[in-house]
Protein backbone atom coordinates (compact mmCIF):
# COMPACT_ATOMS: atom_id res chain seq x y z
CA UNK A 1 0.00 0.00 0.00
CA UNK A 2 2.63 2.45 1.09
CA UNK A 3 4.94 1.32 -1.66
CA UNK A 4 2.14 1.81 -4.15
CA UNK A 5 1.54 5.31 -2.89
CA UNK A 6 5.20 6.28 -2.93
CA UNK A 7 5.61 4.89 -6.43
CA UNK A 8 2.58 6.86 -7.63
CA UNK A 9 4.00 9.92 -5.92
CA UNK A 10 7.30 9.24 -7.59
CA UNK A 11 5.55 8.85 -10.92
CA UNK A 12 3.79 12.15 -10.38
CA UNK A 13 7.09 13.77 -9.43
CA UNK A 14 8.65 12.25 -12.54
CA UNK A 15 5.94 13.75 -14.68
CA UNK A 16 6.44 17.12 -13.12
CA UNK A 17 10.16 16.85 -13.64
CA UNK A 18 9.65 15.90 -17.29
CA UNK A 19 7.28 18.82 -17.84
CA UNK A 20 9.74 21.12 -16.09
CA UNK A 21 12.60 19.93 -18.29
CA UNK A 22 10.53 20.36 -21.44
CA UNK A 23 9.51 23.87 -20.39
CA UNK A 24 13.13 24.68 -19.68
CA UNK A 25 14.17 23.38 -23.09
CA UNK A 26 11.58 25.55 -24.80
CA UNK A 27 12.69 28.67 -22.96
CA UNK A 28 16.29 27.81 -23.84
CA UNK A 29 15.24 27.56 -27.49
CA UNK A 30 13.45 30.88 -27.28
CA UNK A 31 16.59 32.47 -25.88
CA UNK A 32 18.76 31.05 -28.64
CA UNK A 33 16.53 32.14 -31.51
CA UNK A 34 17.65 35.46 -32.95
CA UNK A 35 15.22 38.22 -32.19
CA UNK A 36 14.40 39.83 -35.51
CA UNK A 37 12.28 42.98 -35.62
CA UNK A 38 8.86 42.54 -37.19
CA UNK A 39 8.37 43.60 -40.80
CA UNK A 40 6.02 46.48 -40.12
CA UNK A 41 6.48 48.35 -43.38
CA UNK A 42 8.98 49.29 -46.06
CA UNK A 43 11.07 51.07 -43.44
CA UNK A 44 11.71 49.25 -40.18
CA UNK A 45 13.55 51.72 -37.97
CA UNK A 46 14.33 49.76 -34.84
CA UNK A 47 17.44 51.83 -34.06
CA UNK A 48 15.36 55.00 -34.40
CA UNK A 49 17.74 56.95 -36.63
CA UNK A 50 15.38 57.91 -39.47
CA UNK A 51 13.35 61.08 -38.76
CA UNK A 52 9.75 61.36 -39.90
CA UNK A 53 10.41 63.70 -42.85
CA UNK A 54 13.06 61.41 -44.33
CA UNK A 55 10.75 58.46 -43.83
CA UNK A 56 7.92 60.17 -45.67
CA UNK A 57 10.35 61.14 -48.44
CA UNK A 58 11.73 57.60 -48.94
CA UNK A 59 8.58 55.54 -48.45
CA UNK A 60 6.79 56.68 -51.67
CA UNK A 61 9.94 55.89 -53.68
CA UNK A 62 9.99 52.34 -52.33
CA UNK A 63 6.27 51.90 -52.99
CA UNK A 64 6.68 53.33 -56.48
CA UNK A 65 9.52 50.91 -57.20
CA UNK A 66 7.39 47.95 -56.24
CA UNK A 67 4.38 49.17 -58.21
CA UNK A 68 6.46 49.58 -61.36
CA UNK A 69 8.77 46.60 -61.20
CA UNK A 70 7.60 44.30 -58.41
CA UNK A 71 10.92 44.75 -56.64
CA UNK A 72 10.62 44.99 -52.86
CA UNK A 73 13.26 47.24 -51.35
CA UNK A 74 13.16 47.41 -47.57
CA UNK A 75 15.27 49.65 -45.32
CA UNK A 76 15.99 48.28 -41.86
CA UNK A 77 17.94 49.64 -38.93
CA UNK A 78 18.61 47.40 -35.94
CA UNK A 79 19.80 48.18 -32.44
CA UNK A 80 21.94 45.05 -32.31
CA UNK A 81 23.24 42.31 -34.58
CA UNK A 82 22.90 39.94 -31.61
CA UNK A 83 26.57 39.12 -31.60
CA UNK A 84 26.53 38.00 -35.23
CA UNK A 85 28.45 39.42 -38.15
CA UNK A 86 26.41 41.60 -40.49
CA UNK A 87 26.49 39.10 -43.41
CA UNK A 88 24.76 36.10 -41.74
CA UNK A 89 22.44 38.43 -39.84
CA UNK A 90 21.30 40.20 -43.01
CA UNK A 91 20.82 36.90 -44.83
CA UNK A 92 18.74 35.40 -42.03
CA UNK A 93 16.69 38.56 -41.64
CA UNK A 94 16.06 38.62 -45.41
CA UNK A 95 14.94 35.00 -45.35
CA UNK A 96 12.73 35.42 -42.32
CA UNK A 97 11.05 38.42 -43.93
CA UNK A 98 10.86 36.68 -47.33
CA UNK A 99 11.36 39.87 -49.35
CA UNK A 100 10.47 39.87 -53.02
CA UNK A 101 8.09 37.74 -55.04
CA UNK A 102 8.37 34.02 -54.40
CA UNK A 103 8.92 33.09 -58.04
CA UNK A 104 11.33 35.95 -58.82
CA UNK A 105 13.15 36.43 -55.51
CA UNK A 106 13.36 40.12 -56.36
CA UNK A 107 13.90 41.67 -52.96
CA UNK A 108 16.62 43.96 -51.64
CA UNK A 109 17.41 44.73 -48.01
CA UNK A 110 19.40 47.75 -46.89
CA UNK A 111 20.45 46.95 -43.34
CA UNK A 112 22.08 49.49 -41.01
CA UNK A 113 23.45 48.54 -37.59
CA UNK A 114 24.55 51.89 -36.11
CA UNK A 115 25.86 50.42 -32.86
CA UNK A 116 28.12 47.95 -34.65
CA UNK A 117 28.86 50.55 -37.35
CA UNK A 118 28.06 48.06 -40.09
CA UNK A 119 25.92 48.40 -43.19
CA UNK A 120 24.90 45.78 -45.76
CA UNK A 121 22.97 45.59 -49.00
CA UNK A 122 21.54 42.06 -49.19
CA UNK A 123 20.31 41.18 -52.69
CA UNK A 124 17.73 38.49 -53.49
CA UNK A 125 18.61 35.66 -55.89
CA UNK A 126 16.64 37.20 -58.73
CA UNK A 127 18.42 40.56 -58.70
CA UNK A 128 22.00 39.35 -58.37
CA UNK A 129 22.57 40.00 -62.05
CA UNK A 130 21.35 43.62 -61.85
CA UNK A 131 22.49 44.82 -58.46
CA UNK A 132 25.80 42.98 -58.47
CA UNK A 133 28.19 42.65 -55.56
CA UNK A 134 30.53 45.18 -57.17
CA UNK A 135 27.75 47.75 -57.69
CA UNK A 136 26.48 47.24 -54.15
CA UNK A 137 29.97 47.86 -52.86
CA UNK A 138 30.28 51.01 -54.96
CA UNK A 139 26.99 52.33 -53.52
CA UNK A 140 28.12 51.57 -49.97
CA UNK A 141 31.57 53.11 -50.29
CA UNK A 142 30.50 56.17 -52.30
CA UNK A 143 27.01 57.07 -51.16
CA UNK A 144 26.55 55.58 -47.72
CA UNK A 145 29.64 55.20 -45.53
CA UNK A 146 31.15 58.69 -46.10
CA UNK A 147 27.91 60.26 -44.84
CA UNK A 148 27.59 57.80 -41.97
CA UNK A 149 31.12 58.66 -40.96
CA UNK A 150 30.07 62.28 -40.63
CA UNK A 151 27.09 61.20 -38.51
CA UNK A 152 24.60 61.90 -41.30
CA UNK A 153 22.41 58.76 -41.25
CA UNK A 154 19.65 60.64 -43.04
CA UNK A 155 21.71 61.58 -46.06
CA UNK A 156 23.46 58.20 -46.22
CA UNK A 157 20.24 56.24 -46.22
CA UNK A 158 18.42 58.52 -48.71
CA UNK A 159 21.35 58.56 -51.11
CA UNK A 160 21.81 54.82 -50.73
CA UNK A 161 18.14 54.19 -51.51
CA UNK A 162 18.27 56.56 -54.50
CA UNK A 163 21.33 54.82 -55.92
CA UNK A 164 19.91 51.33 -55.40
CA UNK A 165 16.72 52.38 -57.18
CA UNK A 166 18.73 53.93 -60.02
CA UNK A 167 20.70 50.72 -60.51
CA UNK A 168 17.58 48.56 -60.35
CA UNK A 169 15.59 50.71 -62.75
CA UNK A 170 18.16 51.17 -65.47
CA UNK A 171 17.96 47.49 -66.32
CA UNK A 172 15.09 47.27 -68.78
CA UNK A 173 14.17 43.66 -68.09
CA UNK A 174 13.33 44.46 -64.47
CA UNK A 175 11.27 47.42 -65.50
CA UNK A 176 8.20 45.66 -66.75
CA UNK A 177 4.78 46.18 -65.35
CA UNK A 178 3.33 43.27 -63.56
CA UNK A 179 0.79 41.51 -65.77
CA UNK A 180 -1.71 41.37 -62.94
CA UNK A 181 -2.06 45.14 -63.13
CA UNK A 182 -3.13 45.10 -66.75
CA UNK A 183 -6.81 45.54 -67.31
CA UNK A 184 -7.17 43.98 -70.75
CA UNK A 185 -6.16 40.58 -69.40
CA UNK A 186 -9.33 40.31 -67.41
CA UNK A 187 -11.73 40.91 -70.25
CA UNK A 188 -11.08 37.91 -72.44
CA UNK A 189 -11.58 34.34 -71.26
CA UNK A 190 -8.87 32.06 -72.54
CA UNK A 191 -9.51 28.38 -73.51
CA UNK A 192 -7.93 27.16 -70.24
CA UNK A 193 -10.75 28.77 -68.31
CA UNK A 194 -13.37 26.99 -70.49
CA UNK A 195 -11.57 23.70 -69.84
CA UNK A 196 -11.62 24.35 -66.12
CA UNK A 197 -15.36 25.08 -66.22
CA UNK A 198 -16.01 21.89 -68.18
CA UNK A 199 -13.95 19.89 -65.69
CA UNK A 200 -15.88 21.36 -62.77
CA UNK A 201 -19.22 20.50 -64.41
CA UNK A 202 -18.00 16.93 -65.02
CA UNK A 203 -16.86 16.67 -61.41
CA UNK A 204 -20.21 17.78 -60.01
CA UNK A 205 -22.14 15.47 -62.34
CA UNK A 206 -20.01 12.53 -61.22
CA UNK A 207 -20.44 13.49 -57.58
CA UNK A 208 -24.21 13.47 -57.97
CA UNK A 209 -24.48 10.33 -60.11
CA UNK A 210 -21.94 7.90 -58.62
CA UNK A 211 -21.78 7.06 -54.89
CA UNK A 212 -18.43 5.30 -55.42
CA UNK A 213 -16.95 8.47 -56.85
CA UNK A 214 -18.40 10.49 -54.01
CA UNK A 215 -16.65 8.22 -51.51
CA UNK A 216 -13.39 8.42 -53.43
CA UNK A 217 -13.55 12.21 -53.71
CA UNK A 218 -14.21 12.65 -50.00
CA UNK A 219 -11.22 10.46 -49.16
CA UNK A 220 -9.04 12.36 -51.59
CA UNK A 221 -9.93 15.72 -50.09
CA UNK A 222 -9.36 14.40 -46.57
CA UNK A 223 -6.00 12.98 -47.57
CA UNK A 224 -4.87 16.24 -49.11
CA UNK A 225 -5.97 18.12 -46.02
CA UNK A 226 -4.10 15.73 -43.74
CA UNK A 227 -0.91 15.68 -45.76
CA UNK A 228 -0.77 19.45 -46.24
CA UNK A 229 -1.63 20.27 -42.64
CA UNK A 230 1.93 19.99 -41.44
CA UNK A 231 3.60 22.02 -44.13
CA UNK A 232 4.43 25.60 -43.41
CA UNK A 233 2.72 28.33 -45.35
CA UNK A 234 4.80 30.16 -47.89
CA UNK A 235 3.00 33.42 -47.57
CA UNK A 236 4.60 36.50 -46.17
CA UNK A 237 3.78 38.97 -43.49
CA UNK A 238 1.12 41.51 -44.17
CA UNK A 239 0.85 44.85 -42.47
CA UNK A 240 -1.86 47.43 -42.18
CA UNK A 241 -0.17 49.75 -44.67
CA UNK A 242 -0.96 47.46 -47.59
CA UNK A 243 2.57 46.09 -47.62
CA UNK A 244 3.27 42.39 -47.59
CA UNK A 245 6.33 40.36 -48.42
CA UNK A 246 6.00 37.89 -51.26
CA UNK A 247 8.10 34.92 -50.16
CA UNK A 248 11.43 35.62 -51.83
CA UNK A 249 14.84 34.40 -50.73
CA UNK A 250 18.46 35.43 -50.89
CA UNK A 251 21.68 33.50 -51.16
CA UNK A 252 24.11 36.02 -49.75
CA UNK A 253 24.45 38.37 -52.71
CA UNK A 254 25.35 42.02 -52.16
CA UNK A 255 28.05 43.78 -50.22
CA UNK A 256 28.77 45.14 -46.78
CA UNK A 257 30.79 47.97 -45.34
CA UNK A 258 31.72 49.65 -42.10
CA UNK A 259 32.44 53.20 -41.05
CA UNK B 1 -22.52 -1.82 -65.36
CA UNK B 2 -21.41 -4.22 -62.62
CA UNK B 3 -18.00 -4.59 -64.21
CA UNK B 4 -17.52 -0.86 -64.52
CA UNK B 5 -18.51 -0.40 -60.85
CA UNK B 6 -15.88 -2.96 -59.79
CA UNK B 7 -13.36 -1.18 -61.95
CA UNK B 8 -14.13 2.17 -60.39
CA UNK B 9 -13.68 0.58 -56.96
CA UNK B 10 -10.36 -0.95 -58.00
CA UNK B 11 -9.00 2.26 -59.41
CA UNK B 12 -10.18 4.29 -56.45
CA UNK B 13 -8.61 1.79 -54.04
CA UNK B 14 -5.30 2.12 -55.87
CA UNK B 15 -5.46 5.91 -55.79
CA UNK B 16 -6.36 5.88 -52.11
CA UNK B 17 -3.54 3.53 -51.27
CA UNK B 18 -1.14 5.84 -53.07
CA UNK B 19 -2.42 8.87 -51.19
CA UNK B 20 -2.28 7.09 -47.85
CA UNK B 21 1.29 6.02 -48.51
CA UNK B 22 2.16 9.60 -49.46
CA UNK B 23 0.57 10.80 -46.24
CA UNK B 24 2.82 8.45 -44.27
CA UNK B 25 5.97 10.13 -45.51
CA UNK B 26 6.86 7.81 -48.39
CA UNK B 27 7.79 10.86 -50.46
CA UNK B 28 10.00 12.44 -47.84
CA UNK B 29 13.17 10.49 -48.54
CA UNK B 30 13.32 11.21 -52.29
CA UNK B 31 12.19 14.80 -51.71
CA UNK B 32 14.86 15.54 -49.13
CA UNK B 33 17.43 13.72 -51.22
CA UNK B 34 16.70 15.92 -54.22
CA UNK B 35 16.78 19.04 -52.07
CA UNK B 36 20.15 18.13 -50.61
CA UNK B 37 21.50 17.43 -54.10
CA UNK B 38 20.24 20.80 -55.32
CA UNK B 39 21.92 22.51 -52.38
CA UNK B 40 25.12 20.73 -53.21
CA UNK B 41 24.89 22.05 -56.76
CA UNK B 42 24.66 25.55 -55.26
CA UNK B 43 27.77 24.93 -53.16
CA UNK B 44 29.71 23.71 -56.17
CA UNK B 45 28.48 26.57 -58.36
CA UNK B 46 29.65 29.14 -55.88
CA UNK B 47 33.08 27.57 -55.58
CA UNK B 48 33.18 27.52 -59.38
CA UNK B 49 32.26 31.19 -59.43
CA UNK B 50 35.17 31.97 -57.13
CA UNK B 51 37.46 29.92 -59.31
CA UNK B 52 36.29 31.88 -62.38
CA UNK B 53 37.23 35.18 -60.75
CA UNK B 54 40.81 34.12 -60.06
CA UNK B 55 42.44 34.42 -63.52
CA UNK B 56 41.26 38.01 -63.74
CA UNK B 57 42.48 38.75 -60.23
CA UNK B 58 45.86 37.17 -60.87
CA UNK B 59 46.25 39.16 -64.09
CA UNK B 60 45.41 42.42 -62.31
CA UNK B 61 47.78 41.80 -59.43
CA UNK B 62 50.51 40.74 -61.84
CA UNK B 63 50.33 44.10 -63.55
CA UNK B 64 51.34 45.85 -60.34
CA UNK B 65 53.30 43.27 -58.38
CA UNK B 66 55.30 41.10 -60.74
CA UNK B 67 57.87 40.35 -58.07
CA UNK B 68 55.34 38.42 -55.98
CA UNK B 69 55.79 35.40 -58.20
CA UNK B 70 55.62 32.75 -55.46
CA UNK B 71 52.30 33.93 -54.15
CA UNK B 72 50.83 34.23 -57.63
CA UNK B 73 51.92 30.76 -58.75
CA UNK B 74 50.63 29.29 -55.49
CA UNK B 75 47.19 30.71 -56.28
CA UNK B 76 47.25 29.45 -59.87
CA UNK B 77 48.32 25.98 -58.77
CA UNK B 78 45.80 25.76 -55.94
CA UNK B 79 43.08 26.82 -58.37
CA UNK B 80 44.09 24.14 -60.88
CA UNK B 81 43.97 21.52 -58.12
CA UNK B 82 40.66 22.71 -56.75
CA UNK B 83 38.97 22.63 -60.15
CA UNK B 84 40.06 19.00 -60.59
CA UNK B 85 38.19 17.83 -57.49
CA UNK B 86 34.56 17.73 -58.56
CA UNK B 87 31.89 15.80 -56.74
CA UNK B 88 29.05 14.24 -58.67
CA UNK B 89 25.77 14.19 -56.75
CA UNK B 90 25.94 10.38 -56.61
CA UNK B 91 29.22 10.62 -54.70
CA UNK B 92 27.79 12.74 -51.91
CA UNK B 93 27.47 9.69 -49.65
CA UNK B 94 31.26 9.32 -49.62
CA UNK B 95 32.75 11.34 -46.74
CA UNK B 96 36.27 10.89 -48.08
CA UNK B 97 35.40 12.51 -51.39
CA UNK B 98 33.87 15.47 -49.61
CA UNK B 99 36.93 15.83 -47.44
CA UNK B 100 39.15 15.90 -50.53
CA UNK B 101 36.97 18.58 -52.04
CA UNK B 102 37.10 20.63 -48.89
CA UNK B 103 40.85 20.24 -48.53
CA UNK B 104 41.45 21.43 -52.10
CA UNK B 105 39.15 24.42 -51.66
CA UNK B 106 40.70 25.30 -48.31
CA UNK B 107 44.12 25.31 -49.90
CA UNK B 108 42.87 27.73 -52.52
CA UNK B 109 41.36 29.92 -49.78
CA UNK B 110 44.73 30.01 -48.04
CA UNK B 111 46.62 30.92 -51.21
CA UNK B 112 44.06 33.62 -52.02
CA UNK B 113 44.36 35.02 -48.53
CA UNK B 114 48.12 35.34 -48.93
CA UNK B 115 47.71 37.01 -52.31
CA UNK B 116 45.32 39.56 -50.86
CA UNK B 117 47.56 40.17 -47.87
CA UNK B 118 50.47 40.83 -50.21
CA UNK B 119 48.43 43.28 -52.32
CA UNK B 120 48.20 45.47 -49.24
CA UNK B 121 51.78 46.56 -49.97
CA UNK B 122 50.93 48.06 -53.35
CA UNK B 123 48.99 51.34 -53.04
CA UNK B 124 48.59 51.65 -56.82
CA UNK B 125 47.04 48.20 -56.97
CA UNK B 126 44.76 48.93 -54.04
CA UNK B 127 43.30 51.97 -55.75
CA UNK B 128 42.91 50.25 -59.13
CA UNK B 129 39.24 50.23 -60.16
CA UNK B 130 39.42 46.77 -61.65
CA UNK B 131 41.02 45.41 -58.52
CA UNK B 132 38.37 47.05 -56.33
CA UNK B 133 35.58 45.51 -58.39
CA UNK B 134 37.23 42.08 -58.28
CA UNK B 135 37.74 42.42 -54.57
CA UNK B 136 34.05 43.12 -53.89
CA UNK B 137 33.05 40.27 -56.20
CA UNK B 138 35.37 37.94 -54.34
CA UNK B 139 33.98 39.06 -51.00
CA UNK B 140 30.45 38.50 -52.27
CA UNK B 141 31.35 35.06 -53.58
CA UNK B 142 32.92 34.02 -50.29
CA UNK B 143 29.75 35.10 -48.55
CA UNK B 144 27.62 33.12 -51.02
CA UNK B 145 29.80 30.08 -50.38
CA UNK B 146 29.15 30.43 -46.65
CA UNK B 147 25.40 30.66 -47.22
CA UNK B 148 25.34 27.75 -49.69
CA UNK B 149 27.34 25.56 -47.33
CA UNK B 150 25.01 26.36 -44.47
CA UNK B 151 22.00 25.48 -46.63
CA UNK B 152 23.62 22.22 -47.73
CA UNK B 153 24.44 21.21 -44.16
CA UNK B 154 20.84 21.91 -43.19
CA UNK B 155 19.43 19.91 -46.15
CA UNK B 156 21.70 16.94 -45.43
CA UNK B 157 20.75 17.03 -41.77
CA UNK B 158 17.08 16.88 -42.75
CA UNK B 159 17.67 13.98 -45.14
CA UNK B 160 19.85 11.97 -42.78
CA UNK B 161 17.39 12.45 -39.94
CA UNK B 162 14.56 11.25 -42.17
CA UNK B 163 16.51 8.05 -42.90
CA UNK B 164 17.01 7.37 -39.21
CA UNK B 165 13.70 8.36 -37.65
CA UNK B 166 10.15 7.00 -37.80
CA UNK B 167 8.39 6.74 -40.23
CA UNK B 168 11.20 7.38 -42.72
CA UNK B 169 13.09 4.55 -41.08
CA UNK B 170 10.52 2.04 -42.38
CA UNK B 171 10.69 3.32 -45.94
CA UNK B 172 14.48 3.38 -45.77
CA UNK B 173 14.50 -0.25 -44.69
CA UNK B 174 12.08 -1.37 -47.41
CA UNK B 175 11.77 0.67 -50.60
CA UNK B 176 14.81 2.93 -50.33
CA UNK B 177 17.50 0.49 -49.29
CA UNK B 178 19.89 2.02 -51.79
CA UNK B 179 19.64 5.40 -50.05
CA UNK B 180 22.64 6.01 -47.84
CA UNK B 181 23.14 8.95 -45.50
CA UNK B 182 24.98 11.83 -47.15
CA UNK B 183 28.30 13.10 -45.92
CA UNK B 184 28.06 16.25 -43.87
CA UNK B 185 30.45 19.08 -44.32
CA UNK B 186 32.63 19.21 -41.29
CA UNK B 187 31.80 22.81 -40.51
CA UNK B 188 35.22 24.35 -40.55
CA UNK B 189 35.86 27.53 -38.62
CA UNK B 190 35.25 29.70 -41.63
CA UNK B 191 31.79 28.20 -42.24
CA UNK B 192 30.48 29.98 -39.17
CA UNK B 193 32.41 33.22 -39.36
CA UNK B 194 32.11 35.53 -42.35
CA UNK B 195 34.71 35.53 -45.10
CA UNK B 196 38.11 36.50 -43.84
CA UNK B 197 39.01 38.33 -47.00
CA UNK B 198 40.83 41.40 -45.88
CA UNK B 199 42.23 43.90 -48.30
Amino acid sequence: MTTGRTSSLLARGGWRLAIGIIALLYTALAVFAVNFPALTGRIVDQANIIPAETRSAIEPKLADLEAKSGIQLVVATVTSLEGQEVEPYANELFRSWKLGEKAKNNGVLLLVAPNERRVRIEVGYGLEGTLTDALSKVIITNAITPRFKAGDFNGGISRGVDDIITVLTTDASEWQKRPSLRLDNQQTIDPATWLLIAALIALFTLLIVSPGFRWLFLNLVLNILVSSGGSRSGGGYSSGGGFSAGGGSSGGGGASGSW
Amino acid sequence: MAISMARVRGVSAAVLLGLTVAGCGYNNIPTYEEQAKAKWADVQNNYQRRSDLIPNLVATVQGYAKQEKDVLTAVVEARAKATQVKIDVSQLTDPEKLQQFQAAQNQLSGALGRLLAVSENYPDLKSNQNFLALQSQLEGTENRITVARRDYIEAVRLYNTELKTFPGLLWAATFFRANKPMAEFVASDNAQTPPQVKF
